[in-house]
């Protein structure tokens, strides 16, 4: 085992680990930042995202509308404060970026443009075409290279923290070149792992989105908060998942079903409008928008495809050099992996799973029940998502509470001195032990085996719409596999790039965020957000106005507890969407 | 559907175990729409566990599976099978250590990246509480080349990579020209520090096969030989100036 010393770990280099990694490079220059991540920073997942940013600049839009929408968005499970301090941080975080060199897409007095986002009353998007993820992850690492205090361990697969109880002390990992263990020591550690999509077979999220941060941090006793609601985006491409980005239908794209009716008009989101309507139609939020789909296709109106059912987004009136100036990722996308062109062709798509509102239990300090450990990103639950996340608000989530957590980090660690080693030695054995015993499992499961069963439950009782019977079986299937994991067989025995077992303790991530979504799921009995419940229908602020917060138990079921959400100054109401709203 | 069993070979390399490099096969019913990678989980998931590489996005936009496909560098995750032979022969990015089977060691492209200094060296401090004005134009002078997925397929198609390890290479070499040609940015004359030195853009022999590899169409080639031009100019002017700009 290898010690290295640092003031402050992160854990994941994607937006918020990068972000927070140069707030502490500038707000405390001399602390020395150990930047770990189970990949190089430029392949996180932040690069995926497409559509943009929120953050109120222009003039005739107020952070007063911004949080509104969000809270009515979010199905009133926002907590209002951390809100209205998201929607006055965001114009400063993504203006910090502009001057760092991103290249945000402009107007003609040169000045950022906007575009309309789904949810949102006006128009307050940033966006860089439609890679933004892309390029806010590449300015932010490309910004962290000049600073000498960030130190960087990539290809570093974090495995447990390390703490007393009461204190964070540091966080093992694996060095995947050469499977050399490494105990990273620092008084402060914050988790910026993003999301766990890949709990689900059919995801916009890449690969490495296996939940191991959030893994990480439960394991620890710290709670997961909100995690029975998983975001559908309503528009992936049908087998693969890719995302075609909210920006479509902001920059007008419409969604038909097999009649080439606009059929979102039937399930209050009307009128029709021939121009986008903001918070209206195909600019309405998502969770409303995929709950659409699976109604249409109950109804057999949706379209037959190879890879399954879809209806059609339609962009071709927005003609060729308007797609490829605002859209040309979708162009490229849609031509290479379904084959058609948006430019003459409907694109075929259906909702598929994006985002996790919950996560790891933070304040809006980022800070978390731990002394020391902070989270931040979409591991992170704040929360300013609630029961939906409106898009376009991640990104700036990211950098808001990013640099959050990176300031407040360096202040715990200014303020601590390096952790004694015998108080953190037998941890860090037992974590590598527990490495050791994996690789040496020669049992009957495999990892693929495992995964695609944990896939077949999360999908079939997890999915848009839920309810109690199949949750049920769901909450008990997910804990025999988890017995069954103990049983597994690992070819590869090697110390060189070992993708077998760095995919063994992904699974044994996912399993364990897959029983907490289930059980959280389960305890909820009501609708609210991306949480349907088809023996529940109506929101029920009465009981579960609450986030639901799961504490681990060891290998049984995790605890189920409430804690209230803070209303500062707009009581729940209903959520109203298309001509109804002005 | 009609279902195509397509033949891998890949390149396989366990330092622990091999003395060399050795080829496995590997018989892979595939579908219609599958890509290489596609292809290589089928084998990861179902046929041997021990073969190691890199991937996360699926989307062409993560830039982690970069691999030669029959000998051309590409992404394996926009490798359609469609376009390819049913013998498919995979090998990991050349010009690089190989680590493990089709995972290489990219440290010096990253240590590139810090040593071009590819970051925004500002013309003029930031504008208080407000954005930098770039009209669409001046976006436009640099916006391809900000593009590059660090994906490295142009390290492994350039000859004079493989000759000079010291050489920044195609894709370090575009990014630094992306912030060259941003308006926002004055950091020109201190990045030509190493790319315009014995290492920088003077070694490109204008092969252009960078640019012909490139899945995101950055054109490196071009932007060298811009740099180059700009560096000539810079070094005839020389004499005249009186002091280095602020940077």
């Amino acid at each position: 085992m290898r010690a290295v010393n640092a003031d402050v770990v992160i854990v994941g280099a994607g937006g918020a680990g990068l972000r927070a990694a140069i707030a502490v490079a500038e707000s405390a220059p001399s602390l020395e930042v150990a930047l770990v991540s189970k990949v190089y920073p430029m392949r996180s997942h932040t690069v995926a995202a497409e559509g943009g940013a929120a953050g109120v600049i222009k003039e005739g839009d107020t952070l007063e509308d911004h949080f509104r929408d969000t809270v009515s968005g979010g199905d009133w499970l926002c907590d209002q404060d951390a809100v209205d301090l998201f929607v006055e941080d965001a114009p400063r975080a993504l203006l910090e970026l502009e001057h760092w060199g991103c290249p945000w897409s402009r107007e003609a007095d040169g000045r950022v443009a906007v575009r309309s986002f789904g949810g949102m009353k006006n128009k307050r998007t940033w966006y860089a075409a439609d890679k933004s993820g892309f390029h806010i992850l590449h300015t932010l690492f490309q910004t962290s290279q000049q600073y000498p205090s960030i130190r960087r361990f990539d290809e570093y697969f974090a495995l447990d923290l390390l703490h007393d109880g009461k204190r964070c002390l540091g966080v093992t990992a694996l060095q995947m070149r050469r499977g050399e263990r490494v105990a990273f020591i620092a008084p402060a550690v914050i988790i910026a792992t993003g999301g766990t999509g890949q709990v689900f077979p059919f995801t916009t999220n890449g690969a490495i989105k296996t939940g191991d941060g959030m893994a990480i941090a439960y394991r620890a006793g710290v709670a997961l908060k909100d995690m029975e609601f998983v975001q559908y985006h309503p528009t992936g491409l049908p087998g693969t998942g890719i995302l075609i980005t909210e920006g479509a239908r902001g920059e007008g794209g419409i969604l038909v079903n097999r009649d080439g009716y606009r059929y979102l008009q039937d399930y209050n989101l009307g009128p029709p409008d021939p121009w986008p309507r903001r918070k209206a139609m195909e600019l309405g939020p998502r969770d409303r928008l995929s709950q659409a789909f699976w109604h249409e296709q109950r109804q057999g109106r949706t379209i037959d495809s190879p890879a399954g059912q879809v209806v059609h987004l339609d962009i071709r009136h927005l003609g060729e050099d308007r797609i490829n100036e605002r859209l040309p990722f979708v162009r490229e996308l849609a031509r290479a992996y379904v084959g058609v062109d948006p430019v003459r062709d409907l694109i075929p798509v259906r909702p598929v799973v994006h985002y996790t509102m919950g996560g790891i239990d933070t304040d809006i300090d980022a800070a978390t029940s731990l002394q020391g450990l902070y989270a931040a990103g979409e591991c992170a639950c704040v929360s300013i998502n609630g029961a939906n996340r409106l898009g376009s608000n991640s990104l700036t989530e990211l950098l808001v509470f990013g640099a959050r957590a990176g300031r407040n980090a360096a202040q715990t660690a200014r303020q601590a001195s390096t952790p004694d080693e015998s108080i953190w030695r037998d941890q860090a054995d037992a974590s590598f032990q527990r490495v050791d015993r994996l690789l040496a499992s020669n049992g009957g499961e495999t990892i693929a085996g495992l995964r695609d069963e944990m896939h077949e439950i999360t999908e079939g009782c997890a999915g848009i719409y839920r309810e109690e019977g199949p949750l049920t079986d769901a909450c008990r299937n997910v804990a025999a596999l988890r017995k069954r994991y103990a049983d597994l067989a690992i070819a590869d025995k090697s110390a060189t790039f070992n993708t077998q077992l760095v995919q063994a303790l992904e699974l044994g991530a996912m399993l364990e965020i897959a029983q907490v979504m289930l059980h959280s799921a389960l305890a909820r009995r009501e609708s609210r957000g991306a949480h349907q419940r088809l023996d529940h229908p109506d929101r029920d602020d009465e009981r579960y106005l609450r986030h639901s917060l799961a504490v681990r138990q060891g290998e049984k079921a995790p605890r189920i507890d409430y804690r209230p959400v803070t209303i500062t100054r707009w009581q729940p109401g209903e959520r109203v969407y298309g001509g109804v709203e002005k | 559907m009609t279902e195509r069993t397509i033949r891998l070979e890949v390149f396989r390399y366990r330092p622990e175990q091999d003395d060399e490099p050795v080829w496995q096969s590997y018989d892979v019913p595939c579908r219609e729409e599958w890509v290489v990678l596609d292809a290589l989980n089928h084998v990861k998931d179902h046929l041997d566990g021990t073969l190691s590489y890199r991937w996360s996005c699926h989307m062409a936009v993560c830039g982690s599976c970069g691999m030669r496909v029959n000998g051309d560098p590409m992404l394996a995750c926009k490798a359609f099978l469609r376009d390819l032979p049913d013998r498919i022969r995979v090998e990991p990015l050349d010009h690089f250590p190989v680590e493990r089977d089709l995972i290489v060691n990219q440290d010096r492209f990253l240590d590139s990246l810090s040593a071009a200094k590819i970051w925004l060296i500002p013309r003029k401090p930031a504008p208080e509480g407000e954005e930098y004005r770039q009209s669409p134009g001046e976006l436009a002078a640099f916006r391809q080349y900000s593009m590059c997925i660090n994906c490295l397929l142009c390290y492994s198609a350039c000859p004079q990579v493989g000759l000079n390890s010291g050489y920044l290479g195609p894709a370090a070499l575009a990014l630094a020209h992306r912030y060259n040609e941003d308006s926002r940015d004055g950091g020109r004359l201190r990045r030509n520090e190493t790319t315009a030195s014995n290492e920088g853009v003077w070694e490109c022999t204008f092969v252009g096969e960078c640019s012909e590899v490139c899945p995101k169409h950055v054109d490196p080639a071009g932007a060298i030989q811009q740099m180059k031009l700009a560096s000539s100019i810079d070094w005839l002017a020389r004499p005249f100036r009186r002091k280095d700009p602020p940077s």
